[in-house]
């Protein structure tokens, strides 16, 4: 397979002006494990070139419409013109449930619409007053700041401005400096949040919550209901979620993320700076979990079990594995004759694409192709890569937090000795293997894929399935080719857990077997020719 | 029934509000400029600032119309928008050129590149003199700064620049009739060309999105669909005998400009949505091209009429709440107003002079309890309603969560509907247009009446 996808590699790229062909040479890499078993590098996290049509968005949307957006007592303030305000407004499918009594801004956008002479003479002025008057109305307990573009260049200080409104109004006011143009892609939004929710949320809730065994949840965004379904099994297992970084979260639950016993770690890219910050800074060890797939959802839930040590939860947990799995395997044997042998070619976030190749191979689907739209070369090919990259002018401009241990807090959760000992045991405690550890040799890896190259990847590959995004989706389809939304599911969903597997295994064979793709074409166009004569029946 | 409310912050008091929006019935300008530029053939729309503008305004249109909507960026950085994005902006150009093959380059501007002051004649003019524009191949220009207008102003801008960059006068005056349209509807587009055909009216649309964001599922993808308005065609616009501008806000600059530019006399007009401004738009036609109404559109409209007559028990009395578009509002309301509804709140979010006036001369003025917010936002208008209900709601989707609070009849009409489909495959404007907007208005209005009627008094027949 590896000659065949190195020459369609080839074929790609002799498409390409010579300058755009350079660069993209090293962002496209046939997957093969060297002798060492590592697996190839790849350019990632870099610029997109201008005019390829990319996949990419901005920082702010990786600041707001990812990591923050979703908690739903935190009333989110946008400074700037209306647009990026709007397109943020409810569009990402984060499901928040609001107890009684609990506050729910979610379905508010507010934006301080800077017009023209705000441009020129100032915006911070409004945003003061607007932060005021949004108090006025909501009465939160947190207001989050985001920049957009032109933020930044006029030169408003919304730090300042969030400092002073903090103590005026005796609530959290924080601001993050997350200009669109900043870094390359959403990843430097996701990491601005970070620093921001972790400077100003994280442990600033003193009340204990009640538990055995409490976990953190990173990197889960409950698009769908993921998080519910992760919640439901926790609960079933005993475990006490403490909170999720960001899905069905509140600031009152992030405020006591440092009471929990461990960080499970689902979306690498964009949370694991705050998993490696409240290592640090707590002594919280944290270990990458992949809930997509009823397999992997075992696996995870079994690593929980086993950080933990205790024979009851063990003993619950295989009985939970047990119990779920059934369905799963009743599901399995139904579809996985129809959907056996298709080919899938995937290109989405910055986990998604590796995440998701768990349920295609549970499918008995191949993965011909897959890549991300803004994750790390730590992503592909692993944390052990992370010391060796270049760190280039775009991300310099992103803070990196010092951060130490708390000199009250800070309390290991396990010795140096006792973490060695999980790792020995398969555990993936403060690590992660990335995505093309666990894909098979001779598949391509694509980073930030473009409109170009996804048109000549359908011609040249054939997939019976894409995985994207909606600016993809009936670019794909009108091919005829079903394509499944791995940003928003398609409106469908969860596909986290064991329940989650069985709605994505319908889900898949209800796009590939689907009726329609098979009554494209119009019986006349088979047989063009009329026949028969005039004038009689 | 008794569901949880969505918006449940949400309450009837009013508190003064000057610096905050909230819930906006309205984006930003550069999404428009995208639309308008998808309505030309073998044009590719280009956002000059950072790649999540393009991202998000793809990601808007595509939701809305469930088809491709391709665009491109400029990708800015740190250091584009330090030193100015002009080498984003000339790498771009060629890199379309080479990989896409469009005919048009259409550059809109973003917040960031016009705080910068990029200055987009002076780029395109290096790319020309370097070589970067193939001949025959073009790259034109509109400013659309966020912070100015609203999705409707960047519609009008590039709907503008279209005129600017290439129509030309001869000298001759053509017979063609020249159709500058607001922001409307591929299925609309479609339903005015229909029209024009039917008064046999040799006619140019600009824009025209009909053809390109209606398009087919045959498994052959077409990054340049086949429809859009040609080239050659806003060429000889410059000289067509007469220009007609449907909707002052987003046709107005165009048409203008044709006047002034090519001297081509000009006509502005309501959008035909509804029964009086179809009436004054055919009209209008009738006169300035002196063609006679064909007894088919005579017929349509006195479908419309019949079943406006049918059917005014339900419509008459009702009072309606209305967001959207300033050109549309004026003639929805008017149209409302027609069948007896009583036309209580209207909200627009795109600034402007000129539409107070024109809705007031179109319903009347405001009254007591009445609520006209230009500009507003969808908040203010639900804290009307909220003291206040109105039997029946037209907004964008994102008034579904006030209908759903309110428990109001709500129908889909504007920019985005993210939740339903047929906006682009049935039109709104024209006869049949409005036949099909009363169809739906009735249609919420009648299930809500079969729904709350007590059991002795479920009718059979309506």
């Amino acid at each position: 397979m590896s000659e065949t996808m190195e020459e369609v590699k080839r074929e790609i790229l002799s498409g390409y002006p010579a300058k755009v062909a350079r660069r993209r040479e090293k962002q496209m890499v046939v997957n093969g494990k060297a002798e060492s078993g590592e697996p190839p590098e790849i350019l990632a996290n870099t610029r997109t070139l201008p005019g390829v049509i990319t996949q990419r968005g901005c920082t702010y949307a990786g600041c707001k419409g990812v990591v923050v957006g979703p908690t739903r007592d935190i009333l989110q303030i946008t400074h700037g013109p209306i647009g990026c305000g709007f397109y943020s407004w409810l569009t990402r499918r984060n499901q928040s449930r609001t107890r009684e009594g609990e506050d729910n801004f979610m379905p508010y956008a507010l934006s301080t619409d800077l017009q023209d002479n705000d441009i020129v003479f100032g915006g911070e002025k409004k945003l003061r007053k607007a932060i005021r008057e949004a108090y006025d109305l909501f009465r939160p307990k947190a207001i989050a700041i985001f920049a957009t573009c032109p933020v930044g260049l006029i030169g408003d200080d919304i730090h300042a401005a969030a400092r002073d409104l903090s103590a005026e109004l005796g609530i959290t006011v924080f601001a993050m400096s997350c200009e669109g143009y900043k870094g390359v892609s959403q990843s430097a939004g996701h990491h601005i949040a970070n620093n921001a929710v972790f400077t100003h949320v994280v442990g600033k809730n003193d009340a204990s919550p009640e538990g055995e065994f409490k976990v953190n949840l990173l990197g889960e965004y409950n698009i769908g209901g993921d998080a519910f379904e992760l919640e439901r099994m926790l609960e079933e297992l005993g475990v006490t979620l403490v909170t999720t970084f960001s899905g069905n979260s509140t600031f009152v639950s992030m405020g006591q993320a440092p009471f929990a016993d461990v960080n499970m770690v689902m979306c690498h890219r964009s949370i694991n700076y705050m998993a490696e910050m409240m290592e640090a800074k707590y002594g919280i060890p944290w270990f990458k979990v992949n809930f997509i797939g009823a397999a992997a959802t075992a696996k995870a839930l079994k690593h929980l079990a086993e950080y933990f040590g205790d024979p009851a939860l063990s003993a619950r947990t295989e009985e939970l594995i047990a119990r779920e799995s059934a369905a799963v395997e009743a599901e399995l044997a139904r579809l996985r004759p129809r959907l056996e042998g298709k080919s899938v070619i995937m290109y989405v976030g910055g986990s998604r694409a590796h995440h998701y190749q768990e349920l295609f191979k549970e499918l008995g689907m191949k993965v011909l192709s897959a890549g991300y739209e803004f994750a790390h070369r730590d992503d592909y090919e692993g944390r052990r890569v992370i010391p060796g990259i270049k760190i280039d002018a775009d991300s310099r401009n992103i803070e990196q937090l010092e951060v130490g241990p708390d000199p009250e807090r800070y309390a290991p959760r396990k010795d140096k000795a006792g973490l060695e000992d999980l790792k020995g045991r398969g555990l993936p405690v403060d690590d992660y293997a990335g995505m093309m550890a666990d894909m098979d040799d001779g598949s391509l890896v694509i980073d930030d894929v473009n409109h170009y190259e996804t048109e000549r990847l359908i011609e040249l590959l054939k997939p019976d399935l894409v995985c994207a995004g909606i600016k993809e989706k009936y670019v794909v389809q009108k091919r005829g080719i079903p394509l499944k939304q791995l940003h928003s599911y398609d409106y469908g969903g969860p596909y986290a857990g064991f329940k989650g597997a069985i709605n994505f295994y319908r889900e898949i064979d209800r796009l590939v077997n689907g009726s329609v793709w098979k009554k494209i074409r119009a019986p006349w166009e088979s047989s063009p020719e009329l026949i028969g004569s005039y004038g009689s029946d | 029934m008794s569901i949880a409310p969505f918006l449940k912050h949400t309450t009837a008091e009013s508190l003064p509000r000057e610096a905050l929006t909230v819930n906006p019935a309205k984006t930003c300008q550069p999404v428009g400029a995208m639309y308008a530029a998808l309505g030309v053939h073998r044009c590719l729309p280009h956002s000059h600032g950072s790649q999540g503008c393009c991202a998000y305004h793809r990601s808007a249109l595509t939701r809305h119309y469930k088809d491709p909507v391709m665009a491109a960026t400029s990708s800015f950085t740190e250091g584009a928008s330090v030193f100015g994005g002009q080498s984003n902006l000339l790498q771009a150009i060629s890199t379309e050129f080479e990989l896409y093959d469009p005919e048009i380059i259409a550059v809109h501007t973003t917040c960031l590149s016009e705080t910068i002051g990029d200055d987009i004649p002076q780029i395109i003019g290096k790319a020309e003199a370097e070589g970067k524009i193939p001949s025959g191949r073009y790259v034109i220009h509109a400013s659309t700064p966020s912070y100015v207008g609203s999705h409707v102003t960047g519609y009008a801008s590039m709907t503008r620049a279209f005129v600017d960059y290439f129509a030309e006068s001869t000298g001759r005056r053509g017979d063609r009739l020249s159709v500058i349209s607001g922001w409307v509807e591929p299925s609309d587009m479609a339903e005015l060309k229909r029209m024009l055909g039917a008064m046999d009216i040799d006619y140019i649309l600009l824009p025209d999105t009909s053809g390109v964001l209606d398009a087919p599922l045959t498994g052959r993808y077409q990054m340049f669909p086949d429809g859009g308005t040609r080239l050659d065609d806003i060429r000889t616009m410059g000289d067509s005998f007469a220009a007609i501008g449907i909707g002052r806000f987003g046709a107005g600059p165009a048409a203008k400009l044709l006047d002034t530019k090519c001297k081509v006399p000009m006509h502005m007009a309501d959008l035909p949505i509804g029964l009086s401004a179809t009436d004054r738009f055919i009209d209008l036609v009738r006169k300035v091209a002196k063609a006679p109404v064909p007894d088919s559109i005579a017929r349509e409209r006195g479908r419309l009429v019949d079943m406006m007559a049918d059917m005014h028990q339900y419509t008459h009395g009702r009072t309606v709440a209305l967001a959207g578009d300033p050109d549309q509002l004026v003639p929805l309301a008017e149209f409302l107003t027609d069948m007896d509804m009583k036309v209580k709140y209207v909200v627009t979010g795109t600034p402007g002079k000129g539409f107070e006036a024109a809705l007031a001369d179109a319903i009347g003025p405001a009254e007591e309890g009445d609520f006209r917010g230009a500009p507003s936002d969808l908040f203010a208008l639900h804290q009307r309603l909220k003291a206040a209900p109105t039997d029946l709601l037209f907004a964008n989707t994102y008034g579904k969560y006030i209908a759903r609070d309110e428990d109001i009849p709500f129908v889909r009409f504007g920019f985005p509907i993210f939740d339903r489909v047929g906006h682009a495959d049935f039109p709104c404007v024209g006869y049949r247009g409005a036949m099909r907007i009363l169809e739906k208005a009735l249609s919420v209005l009648m299930d809500r009446i079969d729904r709350d009627a007590p059991l002795e008094k479920l009718e059979l027949i309506m």
